[in-house]
């Protein structure tokens, strides 16, 4: 096995590569469902996003465990079924313990299950790597996922309705922008925050 | 619910956001997003009507409902194996244009979602929900074909460096979102 130096190298790039250079919603554009779904405000975005690094972390273990009982052709089925196994987790815990938020992300928390992210990082990463690795990568991966929830969110719930995370931010005088909560307002805000991102770390082909 | 009402005043990509990566990523040319949509179509009729079978004969009556994500998934999985059966021995140059992407409908959110709202909005009859699976699908395929079109102009217009792709793509989605909205209302 490679000698500890290059272990601890290892480990922070596959913990903090997930936050900005392959930033899954900005950088990869994959995973782009729940960005647009659920970011109506900072609280639905942060539940996403948490239950998203929580799948992630979990599924991306289990498949690190069994990376080497996979056969190639089977693989993807083998990979959602984990995901999907997490996934009916998560959404029994959030209707049992967070039921108006369960309301409000709706059927996007099972729809987690096909979120081309964790798929991806089980393929690009768990099915290659040791298990703290990948729970690394997936730790990563999963807050980069969620600052760029929180970011789209943030936007969306200021504009939309002059408070974030239900605190109201806006002056007296602020006009709400109705079209925030509309879809225009996620595809739109979304397309310009990842033209921003490509301004910042250089045109990535998508 | 009904079949009009699925394709253009609820479609799921425009109001649900759902189907966004192929939607993306396929929608360069016209004949590509064509048959992308008429496979995805395919899909979904299929798998609506699998999984509303399974569900309203198999897992309600035995209170198996834990296990729903996790058959509506083998479901769909087992849907697009055949698919890509059915393409690669009918249509050998079709499946080499798509590529990696036929595998990857499989994991494309409109099948899983349309599945989970079948569920959410109560339908209890096989023909509605026949309709509704095969509307869903169609109105994605109406959805990639605007923007493939779209996109095919696009190339020979003036988009500043950074919006290349992706983000002059979500932005003129969002544009199309508004124009849907104008159908908001006209059918229930």
């Amino acid at each position: 096995m490679s000698n500890e130096n290059t272990s601890g190298t290892n480990y922070i790039r596959a913990l903090t590569i997930g936050l900005w250079q392959e930033n899954p919603t900005f950088r990869l554009l994959i995973g782009m469902c729940p960005p647009l779904a659920v970011t109506t405000a900072v609280a639905p975005a942060l539940t996403m996003g948490l239950s998203v690094i929580f799948v992630l972390v979990c599924s991306n273990l289990v498949i690190s465990l069994l990376r080497n009982l996979l056969k190639p052709h089977l693989r993807i089925i083998m990979f959602t079924l984990i995901i999907a196994t997490f996934v009916t987790i998560c959404d029994l815990y959030l209707r049992a313990f967070h039921p108006r938020m369960s309301e409000m992300l709706g059927p996007y928390v099972p729809l987690i299950i096909v979120n081309c992210i964790i798929i991806f990082r089980a393929e690009a990463c768990a099915s290659k790597s040791g298990p703290i690795v990948s729970i690394l990568d997936a730790i990563g991966t999963g807050t980069g996922f969620t600052i760029a929830l929180c970011i789209l969110g943030g936007i969306r719930e200021i504009l939309a309705t002059g408070r974030f995370f239900e605190i109201p931010v806006m002056p007296a005088g602020f006009v709400p922008w109705a079209a925030m909560q509309m879809p225009v307002g996620a595809f739109v805000t979304l397309g310009l925050l990842v033209g921003l991102a490509n301004l910042a770390g250089g045109t990535k082909r998508s | 619910m009904g079949f009009l009402s699925v394709i253009i005043v609820n479609n799921f990509v425009f109001t649900k956001f759902l189907g966004l990566c192929p939607y993306l990523g396929v929608s360069g040319r016209l004949d590509t997003a064509f048959g992308m949509g008429l496979a995805v179509t395919f899909v979904t009729t299929l798998s609506g009507v699998l999984t509303w079978l399974i569900d309203f004969y198999v897992l309600t009556p035995s209170h198996l409902e834990i296990t729903r994500y996790i058959c509506y998934i083998v479901v769909i999985a087992g849907a697009v194996q055949l698919v890509e059966m059915y393409v690669r021995k009918f249509f050998p140059p079709l499946y080499d244009s798509f590529g990696i992407f036929l595998p990857l409908i499989s994991t494309n959110c409109v099948i899983l979602g349309l599945c989970l709202f079948i569920n959410i909005w109560g339908t209890n009859n096989l023909l509605e929900v026949t309709i509704l699976s095969a509307g869903t699908g169609l109105g994605f395929t109406l959805a990639i074909c605007i923007m493939a079109g779209i996109r095919e102009n696009m190339k020979l217009a003036d988009v500043p460096k950074s919006l290349e792709g992706a983000p002059i793509t979500l932005i003129t989605a969002g544009l199309l979102t508004l124009a849907f909205m104008g159908f908001a209302g006209m059918i229930r």
